[in-house]
């Protein structure tokens, strides 16, 4: 290398760079698919208002830019879109550049939350479970898993609501604060933390029941191999043995899972959000398709794709980090 | 025992159980075997004879419950190793007593650097500070000859040579002093003259420190060069115990007198005259650099210049056999030649077609002429699929039709001398001698004119190795094949290459008929090459036991 540009740094970058028609191309074909279905923003307004005469609608069509072809529609779109610009939500009447920065947060949290909750957990039973292979203590864990990986997450929502919230009244039924509240500094953290405690639960248990799966299978795979032999014959054992030799070398896998399955939990958060009406991207998503806004439904793909893009760099960051073998080009 | 030495491993009366089921209920029984001071006892044995269970048993690293010791008594410096709890066994494992394996690769975190795997010993037994460790892991690091040890501190397994990788783990043995140490085939995957290095430094460091090695091998040169007393194992039980002179000079059980008699002699074949047939693959001006890696989050490692303007050229029919150090680029080459590699300047002529500048296109078609058969059958071969299927598989890429190939397949495992069954079973319900065979086969079934063979021989017992060579050989002339035959392995060479050419650090250091080059070596290199092939002084016994 001539250059004295970090390899990690100039990956990146492209890495990056590679990402953008990719972008756009799920820009495009998002737009064409909404295109295709029936109904546009003024047929759920007037349906909203109880109904309107014909020159009102074609008015507001005009005055939206929706009497133009579909292609004029997109390029115009598009245009807009690579001046960053997302548009005007009709239904919320603010840019949807503040509508989804408004929400991006809680749902950044929810998601962080869950995958942390899901990786770590998941991780960690999977690696009891492989430790103690084929006892009472693994067919618990396996059994367990099983049951929270058959379970929808909308039922396990309801069922924490019907338990935590409306049985024992632990938790809150819904929301990201308490309404009228006004909490500041630790409080308001607290509170915020108690809200997010169901959602998370709701989203998080069907990917720990993965990863533990997958985390069980890949430390039995590696407690086989001739490494973990060399160690126990220099005299390492029990969590060393566990930590430093099987772990880190059984984590691979589950890393490319937990890249891959980022994307899956934006869409997953699409229903927890709406159930525990939490104002995230997720229900965004969902009034977005009801009230047919499109400009708000377009700006949520493209700040879905970006995020599954970042993820998916630092997914190959992390794996080539986790093994050195991997080099980076 | 030797009277006056030191007992330092006593084994008595072992026997080990196999789970139910399999082909013998004892892997091992009335298994008796003592270590002494400074004594290097070789336990040989063909693969399946329980040798490797017997290292396992005495370090307490069998897979239990399923195989277990079920009788016996083993001790270490009179110490009872068999009744000791867990932690006891792990505070001896690593410091009293270490282990050397086969496969240095393996044998190795992959995830870890060679410094930390080292440091891991001295932090697991010593209380020495992390300056004192780092110190003394390059110390040991010197000891073994680690070229550069800073800079192989900070390498990972993958990055440094297979002989260096069996010196890390030698250092990681050596590193705290032990009693004993029980080396499983350590240099069984290295080439000669990394062996012969190994294993003077094996005993000059168990000189140094009187350190009793059970050695467990294979390889009858190997036991030449190193014994001082040996014991033969065949499916678990001793057939013979004594003296290494006495053993390999007058073996009195037929099972050793068999083994040695399928020694390879390091006599090569009778020069053929010079041949006139077309050549059927030529190699140009090739080079390859690896280039260096590293300096963000790990150690700097230096490019590596793998292959520097070698050329070659094999007619058909002939056998080219491609010698050399592990590091020596000869690897690089087979792969090269077969477009596994890209290289980066030269020219690769099967038939007088390019190979390298060939379009994706065109590279499938030149590759149905020129086929590798690898060192490990059981890694080459797709676990998940029928024998047949994993023959045919080639030519119906290829365009051949699905019933045509299978058909073509059962006839290749005939002549590979398999029995026409194996078609249908899956690679692991073989032997590997016989997976080897399956990989001939497959190479076969796109009718090359060339076969490219990266060190085919290499993970045999030395009786299956001849038969196999004995095959190669055979389809070479009955089908007209040409060869080239990658191996570290100076007598398997000596059987079967019509030429060899020496390599070392890339490039070509000598080139003829293996005859010549083997009786009178010009190159330095090759000379101390041909020095390193163990055991070559010592003229097996019996020669007419087959």
């Amino acid at each position: 290398m001539s250059l004295p540009v970090p390899p990690l740094l100039t990956y990146t970058v492209r890495r990056v760079v590679q990402a953008i028609p990719i972008i756009i191309l799920i820009m495009i074909g998002s737009f064409l698919l909404i295109k295709l279905a029936p109904g546009d923003t003024v047929d759920a307004l007037v349906g909203d208002m109880g109904g309107a005469d014909p020159a009102f609608i074609a008015r507001l069509r005009a005055e939206y830019g929706l009497d133009e072809s579909v292609m004029v529609q997109l390029w115009r779109y598009m245009l807009k879109l690579a001046q960053f610009d997302f548009g005007w939500s009709y239904v919320y009447e603010q840019p949807v550049i503040t509508v989804l920065m408004s929400r991006i947060g809680n749902t950044m949290l929810l998601m962080a939350s869950s995958l942390a909750m899901a990786f770590t957990f998941g991780v960690a039973l999977g690696a009891i479970a492989a430790r103690r292979a084929y006892s009472w203590t693994d067919n618990m864990i396996s059994t367990l898993g099983l049951v929270f990986y058959a379970m929808p997450s909308f039922f396990l929502s309801l069922l924490l609501i019907l338990i935590f919230s409306v049985k024992l009244g632990w938790l809150p039924v819904g929301g990201i604060r308490t309404i009228g509240a006004f909490k500041t500094g630790w409080a308001d953290v607290a509170d915020v933390a108690r809200h997010l405690v169901m959602p998370t639960a709701a989203l998080s248990l069907i990917y720990l029941a993965f990863y533990m799966r997958l985390m069980r299978t890949s430390v039995l795979e590696v407690m086989d191999l001739d490494f973990v032999r060399t160690a126990r014959a220099k005299g390492a054992g029990g969590a060393r043995l566990m930590f430093h030799h099987v772990m880190r070398n059984a984590l691979l896998p589950v890393v490319t899972l937990l890249g891959l399955q980022f994307s899956t939990v934006l869409g997953g958060s699409v229903i927890v959000e709406t159930i525990f009406s939490l104002p995230g991207i997720g229900q965004l998503a969902y009034t977005s398709v009801v009230k047919r806004d499109l400009n708000t439904l377009m700006g949520i793909i493209a700040i879905s794709s970006i995020i599954v893009v970042i993820v998916n760099v630092v997914t190959d960051l992390v794996y080539a980090w986790l093994d050195p073998r991997i080099e980076l080009k | 025992m030797t009277g006056e030495r030191k007992t330092i491993l006593d084994v008595r009366d072992l026997q080990i159980v196999l789970p139910a089921g399999g082909d013998r209920p004892y892997a091992l029984s009335d298994f008796n075997l003592t270590v002494g001071e400074g004594e290097i006892v070789c336990l040989v044995g063909e693969s399946g004879s329980g040798k490797s269970l017997a290292a396992n048993a005495v370090m307490r690293l069998l897979p239990e419950p399923h195989v277990r010791v079920s009788q016996g008594a083993i001790s270490l410096c009179g110490q009872d190793l068999l009744s000791l709890p867990e932690a006891g066994m792990r505070a001896i494992r690593g410091d009293r007593m270490a282990m050397i394996f086969q496969e240095p690769m393996t044998a190795l975190n992959p995830q870890k650097s060679v410094g930390w795997q080292i440091d891991e010993v001295l932090k697991l037994h010593t209380r020495l500070s992390k300056a004192e460790r780092k110190a003394r892991t390059l110390e040991i690091l010197r000891d073994v000859h680690i070229p550069d040890p800073a800079s192989t501190y900070n390498a990972y397994p993958h990055q440094i040579s297979g002989g260096q990788r069996q010196r890390v783990m030698i250092a990681m043995a050596l590193v705290l002093k032990p009693q004993l140490i029980i080396a499983d085939e350590p240099t069984t995957a290295l080439d000669v003259t990394t062996q012969k290095q190994i294993l003077k430094l094996i005993k000059d460091l168990q000189q140094a420190q009187g350190t009793g090695i059970l050695f467990i091998t294979h390889d009858f040169g190997v036991v030449a060069e190193i014994a001082d007393r040996i014991a033969v194992l065949r499916f678990g039980e001793l057939v013979e115990q004594g003296p290494a002179s006495q053993i390999l000079l007058n073996p009195q059980h037929p099972y050793t007198q068999k083994l040695i008699a399928a020694v390879p002699a390091l006599t090569p074949p009778p020069a053929k005259p010079v041949s006139n047939e077309p050549v059927v693959l030529e190699a140009k001006d090739l080079r390859k650099t690896f280039a260096a890696r590293g300096g963000f989050l790990s150690g700097k490692r230096a490019p590596v210049m793998a292959v520097k303007d070698l050329s070659f050229q094999l007619r058909r029919g002939e056998t080219l056999g491609v010698v050399g150090e592990s590091g020596s680029g000869k690897t690089t080459v087979s792969r090269i030649v077969t477009r596994l590699l890209e290289s980066d300047s030269g020219e690769v002529c099967v038939d007088g077609r390019d190979l390298l500048s060939a379009s994706r296109a065109e590279l499938r078609a030149l590759r149905k002429d020129i086929q590798m058969v690898f060192q490990d059958p059981m890694a080459s071969l797709n676990p998940r699929r029928r024998v047949v299927e994993l023959i045919a598989q080639g030519p119906i890429v290829q365009g051949v039709a699905r019933s045509v190939a299978h058909a073509r397949a059962r006839e290749l495992l005939s002549l590979v001398e398999l029995p026409p069954a194996a078609a249908e079973r899956y690679p692991h319900e073989f032997s590997g001698g016989q997976r080897q065979r399956i990989g001939i086969a497959r190479a076969l079934a796109m009718e090359p004119r060339v076969i490219v063979a990266d060190e085919p021989v290499s993970a045999l017992d030395v009786s299956v190795q001849a038969q196999v060579l004995k095959l190669l050989a055979d389809l070479r002339d009955r089908l007209h094949l040409s060869l080239l035959f990658v191996t570290h392995d100076l007598r398997v060479a000596a059987q079967l290459c019509d030429k060899v050419i020496v390599m070392s650090k890339g490039e070509i250091v000598e080139a003829g008929p293996t005859a010549r080059v083997f009786a009178h070596p010009e190159h330095p290199y090759t000379r101390s090459l041909l020095d390193s092939i163990p055991g070559r002084d010592w003229e097996p016994p019996v020669r007419n036991v087959a």
